[in-house]
């Protein structure tokens, strides 16, 4: 899946964008998150503060518990500070 | 009648007069005009700029969304709101809201919800760019956005 970084997310991790391949028990974008935050010091940094993490799947907000089966694009982000 | 609805999102400067006049051309039932612009503040001479990140796609969506939901929720004639990107130099527009009715109290109400939404459920971020130090801080989420955001909810 394609996942997209926004904001500080994307600036620990180092990159705006990557094609993800999660092992198949990783089923929720909180899964998500924990084995994203183990693929090196940079994620682990990024996904420090895992309570404050948004996530979207496919342009859609979602809460942490949501699953991630059938989902194209995932994005994580830190809350929003438009307007 | 279904409202008018635009929505856009652009790295361009707008002009609020120019918006509302297109928006409303030819309306003629329209009573109450609102129109809202955020802008880019100094902070006191501390601020040379604000970059702001957005998530294409989604963010026009979710604004669209929004407008939809205004529009259901309020009687409206017309509806409009533009997020800028990119570089924001103080004294610039960032967003503009305008909402227009037949009575006053739904285009100030349903300026205000889009607002508050636009706050908390658009996705845009704010990066400030210090005088004399380029690229600083994120802006920080506030709490109150939140709180304003609940109110309009169930």
């Amino acid at each position: 899946m394609k996942a997209l970084y926004f904001a500080w997310v994307r600036e620990r991790i180092g990159k705006a964008e990557e094609e993800i391949v999660p092992p198949e028990n990783i089923k929720t974008v909180a899964e998500l998150m924990a084995w994203l935050s183990g693929q090196g010091e940079n994620y682990a940094a990024a996904f420090a503060s895992i309570k404050t993490m948004r996530a979207a799947l496919d342009r859609t907000h979602v809460k942490h518990d949501a699953s991630i089966q059938n989902a194209r694009e995932i994005a994580f982000f830190p809350p929003m500070t438009g307007g | 009648m279904a409202a008018r609805l635009v929505v856009r999102v652009q790295t361009e400067g707008f002009d609020a007069a120019e918006e509302a006049a297109r928006l409303t051309q030819g309306c003629t039932n329209i009573g109450a005009l609102v129109s809202f612009t955020g802008l880019c503040r100094d902070e006191g001479g501390a601020l040379a700029a604000l970059e702001i990140e957005h998530y294409p796609g989604m963010a026009e969506a979710e604004i669209h969304r929004a407008a939809l939901v205004a529009a259901s929720r309020w009687p409206l004639e017309a509806v409009l709101a533009v997020h800028r990107y990119g570089l924001i130099l103080p004294g610039e527009g960032i967003v503009l809201v305008i909402t227009a009715s037949q009575h006053r109290t739904e285009a100030f109400a349903a300026a205000s919800f889009l607002m508050d939404y636009l706050k908390t459920e658009a996705p845009f971020w704010k990066k400030r760019h210090l005088a004399g130090k380029g690229a600083g801080d994120w802006v920080e989420a506030k709490p109150q956005d939140h709180a304003a955001a609940r109110k309009w909810r169930g």
